[in-house]
């Protein structure tokens, strides 16, 4: 997949954008994503021992990073919202919330 | 402070402010923004991973203790990232000086001096293992 970055018509202009701006970002944002997924996946794993509201905290860390790629969808693709800028606090919160569902499993364990 | 998060969560505040700048400008604040916040992400992941896969260390709880803080790190590193490229992002639009910020180096003193600490605790003798 050569990014969809290049086309005409889109924010990056004509082939042979200067630097690769466009194509760069959306590369950050999969990156980011892919990150956000691993975090998740550890969040699960650390909630699903716990028992029933384990598995609740699981679904919620995973739901949570589903909104993470809901959200970095159509940056990492290239069609980006006319808004903007929506994505990036809500990705942030995000990953605040996957650090406070760490803190309250690792207290839950400790009880 | 209600004030801070309703700009966060709404873009058309930034965009009264300035001039659009070029395109590349704002894409390359957000790059930064979001290798911030792969920052936090690390920090967060490194908690978890802490919390199931370090055994006990020597000092009680030591182990639930460094989980804690690496994923309070891991959420300030996030939130910060948002607030800096929100400043970054105005200052560009209005031709002004980009942001300072004591956060890297504070943020690297602690991780360096936190991996000390832990050094000291790794070497502190058991009593029983010898």
């Amino acid at each position: 997949m050569t990014g969809p970055a290049a086309g005409p018509g889109r924010p990056g202009g004509p082939v042979g954008e200067p630097g690769r701006a466009v194509e760069r970002t959306q590369l950050a944002w999969r990156r980011t994503t892919l990150s956000s997924f691993v975090v998740a996946l550890l969040a699960a794993r650390l909630a699903l021992p716990v028992g029933t509201a384990g598995a609740l905290v699981a679904a919620a860390a995973l739901a949570g990073w589903i909104a993470v790629l809901v959200a970095a969808y159509p940056r990492a693709v290239g069609r980006r919202p006319a808004g903007g800028g929506r994505a990036l606090p809500l990705v942030a919160l995000l990953t605040v919330g996957h650090a406070a569902l760490g803190i309250a499993l690792v207290l839950i364990r400790l009880a | 402070m209600r004030q801070a998060i309703r700009q966060w969560l709404d873009p058309r505040e930034l965009r009264r402010v300035g001039t659009t700048p070029d395109y590349r400008f704002s894409l390359a604040n957000e790059r930064t923004f979001l290798a911030w916040l792969r920052t936090g992400l690390a920090l967060v992941g490194g908690g978890l991973a802490v919390a199931q896969f370090l055994p006990p260390l020597p000092v009680p709880h030591l182990r639930e203790a460094l989980a804690v803080v690496l994923l309070l790190l891991g959420a300030a590193v996030a939130i910060r990232a948002v607030d800096h490229w929100r400043r970054t992002e105005r200052a560009i639009r209005l031709g002004t000086e980009l942001p300072v910020s004591r956060f890297p180096a504070v943020l690297a003193l602690a991780v360096g001096v936190g991996a000390l600490l832990l050094v000291v605790a790794v070497l502190i003798p058991t009593g029983r293992a010898g």
